[in-house]
């Protein structure tokens, strides 16, 4: 037999008999796609975090794998083929951009289950989705910063203008204003969510332009730098960030994966996994809100764990009417609370706010 | 103007435009020679972050500066000998450093990303930098960006206005006759390849350790391009070159600035507003071929073989 065919046909063989050859007692495969290095100390560490707190819980009963720094397209589709033919019993993908891929590569793959980080799509009853209420995080950051500021500009580095982080805008600039009326936002769009220097010069133009609170929704450190420089503020994003503490880290939004990744791989193992869709915020612990330092006065950190509090018991939800829409029309009515489905596809501003969402 | 602090504008893009400037010095001298490195990039995030590793374990920002440029010579020198002494393809060649020295430094920064470097002490005492208007702007720096415009100037004088330089120029206008008259052609472009490579790397090191203060994949992206673009932009001329990096930087710095102002204008054309500018000038240039070719090294990219 040529090799050729003889590795064709292993792999046939492997395939065939993949689904009858896990055992109970062979350890659970679980593997992980990752669209920036591990060592970004962002949202991908995050999740390598997750996942070594999931060898941590379960020991020798599973063997994680990973693949770091995945494009979104086509080679994410290559890299996930493997991961399920080299027999994954479950696969974390964990960014948007893997969501075709990962329908694709789960049809053909109906024994392996998948995983999807914020992504909407489900083709296929091995395809679940998962994504944290960061917005959540958000309004607690606007409250701490829109009382923080002393000269009431506060600056945001948005990644790109979509309904995640558009949300993520409009939940601090409400609570911010709360506080403080005479509150103004001042927005930069860096279209990327990864580029130190673009994060840093952005960071430093909001300075120049009177800002002394930074808030960013991109994902490295490099504005806490400028920051530091300055005597600006900000907030850790999507991780602690805590090397910058007091500050110019005062708090931060973290993501924390481990529980929901942990429960998954349970249900992998006790055979009562299925599709679900997932959108967990502070109360489930998805979105956990990093220690606020000695930098923020006594009362408003009580204040912002009052609102923590708040949120996660579910007794306040942060897009309570009545708020109105940019152009003055009304959105929630006194006491209205937010949909889901409104928030998922948020494409506007809230009142207050200036400029436009660039589209 | 829409609120802009002119002074802070001005601080912002000198800083922006200091490693593409850097690199583009460098290229620049290599090509006056005839050599075309495409490896600036390669180069650049190579001494990126070698300058940030150094910086960060000795603790000290001028051995990283040096750790930079001696790891951004040390890539040109593989160049310089693989198109020098073995005359293989420069195009080819520059593209491959280039790709060469994206993974490598991927490999050499792991572990690093997350750290700080040393702060870099300003030249010039407080009193000066706190002076209205013309401290930030003149003595507001970092040391590196004062050697980048002495080395502008430097460069400018000898190209121009010594023998060195007019070696340099009849080496990379017709390498046959410089070899005729006894000027050791390979040589004389090795040492422009490595001065290159150290300029660049210098350029990397700015970034990592005094720009951005952080090390990350990639973290050059397309600075280096951009350095190669700037080069043709001046039509091979020192002080252009400058005015070429910090119209770059403007364009970048303001953008950034105009959003923050609240100022209401698409965005999208702002970002991208750097690289279309780079693309005229470009089109403008290559226009009128007499024009963009009378100043162009004439033997650019030409592979040196000495015959007897």
């Amino acid at each position: 037999m040529k090799p050729f065919t003889k590795l064709v046909t292993a792999s046939a063989m492997a395939l065939g008999l993949a689904a009858p050859a896990i055992a109970q007692d062979d350890p659970l495969q679980v593997s992980f796609v990752y669209v920036g290095s591990v060592g970004d100390l962002g949202w991908t560490y995050e999740h390598d975090r997750a996942r070594l707190a999931l060898e941590e819980h379960f020991g020798d009963a599973v063997e994680t794998t990973y693949v770091e720094n995945v494009p979104e397209g086509a080679d994410a589709e290559r890299v996930l083929t493997q991961m399920a033919l080299s027999g994954a019993d479950l696969i974390f993908t964990t960014s948007f951009g893997y969501m075709d891929p990962t329908n694709a590569v789960a049809e053909r793959f109906p024994n392996v289950m998948f995983e999807h980080a914020t992504g909407y799509r489900r083709d296929h009853p091995n395809v679940s989705t998962y994504s944290a209420r960061f917005y959540e995080g958000r309004a607690v950051m606007g409250h701490i910063a829109g009382q923080m500021t002393e000269s009431n500009i506060v600056g945001y580095i948005g990644s790109y203008p979509i309904p995640e982080v558009i949300r993520g805008i409009n939940s601090a600039y409400l609570h911010a204003r709360e506080v403080n009326p005479d509150i103004e936002f001042r927005i930069v769009w860096a279209y990327t969510w990864f580029d130190p220097a673009v994060e840093a010069d952005a960071a430093q133009a909001l300075i120049d332009q009177g800002a002394d609170v930074i808030m960013q929704h991109t994902d490295s450190t490099a504005p806490m730098t400028v920051m530091e420089e300055a005597g600006a503020i900000g907030f850790g994003q999507a991780s602690d960030m805590y090397q910058f503490a007091p500050e110019p880290r005062v708090s931060s939004i973290i993501d924390d994966w481990a529980p929901y990744y942990i429960a998954r791989t349970q249900a992998v193992m006790d055979g009562t996994w299925e599709s679900t869709d997932t959108w967990d915020g502070i109360g489930p612990g998805m979105v956990g809100i990093g220690e606020m330092t000695d930098a923020i006065p006594e009362e408003i950190r009580a204040s912002a764990q009052d609102m923590v509090d708040a949120i996660a018991s579910g007794e306040y939800h942060p897009f309570t009417g009545p708020i109105n829409r940019q152009d003055g029309s009304e959105w929630l009515a006194e006491g209205e609370v937010a949909e889901d489905g409104t928030l998922l596809g948020m494409d506007f501003y809230v009142e207050g706010l200036t400029g436009d969402v660039p589209n | 103007m829409f609120g802009i602090d002119p002074i802070t504008l001005i601080v912002a893009l000198v800083t922006v435009s200091t490693p593409v400037l850097l690199a583009a010095v460098g290229e620049l001298v290599v090509e006056k020679t005839g050599v075309l490195n495409l490896g600036v990039e390669g180069m650049m995030i190579t001494g990126a972050v070698m300058g940030f590793v150094v910086a960060v374990d000795t603790g000290s920002p001028t051995l990283g500066f040096l750790a930079g440029m001696a790891s951004g010579a040390a890539l040109a020198l593989i160049f310089g000998l693989l198109t020098q002494l073995l005359l293989s393809n420069q195009v080819a060649t520059g593209l491959a450093l280039t790709l060469f020295g994206l993974g490598l430094s991927a490999l050499l920064g792991v572990g690093y990303p997350g750290l700080t470097p040393p702060a870099v002490a300003d030249p010039f005492p407080d009193a000066l930098s706190d002076l209205p208007v013309v401290g930030p702007i003149l003595f507001g720096h970092s040391l590196v960006i004062y050697l980048s415009v002495l080395l502008v100037a430097v460069v400018w004088y000898v190209l121009g206005h010594t023998r060195a330089g007019l070696i340099i120029r009849a080496v990379g206008e017709n390498h046959d006759a410089a070899h005729a008259l006894g000027y050791k052609v390979i040589r004389i472009r090795l040492m422009a390849i490595l001065f290159g490579g150290a300029c660049a790397g210098l350029g990397g090191a700015f970034l990592s350790v005094v720009r951005v203060q952080n090390w990350v994949e990639g973290m050059t992206a397309g600075a280096g391009w951009i350095a190669l673009a700037l080069v043709v932009f001046a039509s091979w001329k020192p002080w252009r070159a400058l005015l070429g990096a910090y119209l770059f930087g403007g364009v970048t710095a303001l953008q950034l600035r105009l959003q923050a102002a609240g100022v209401d204008v698409p965005v999208e054309i702002l970002s991208m507003s750097p690289y279309v500018v780079t693309i005229i000038v470009l089109v403008i240039m290559s226009s009128d071929r007499s024009r963009a070719a009378l100043n162009a090294p004439a033997a650019l990219g030409k592979v040196f073989h000495a015959t007897g």
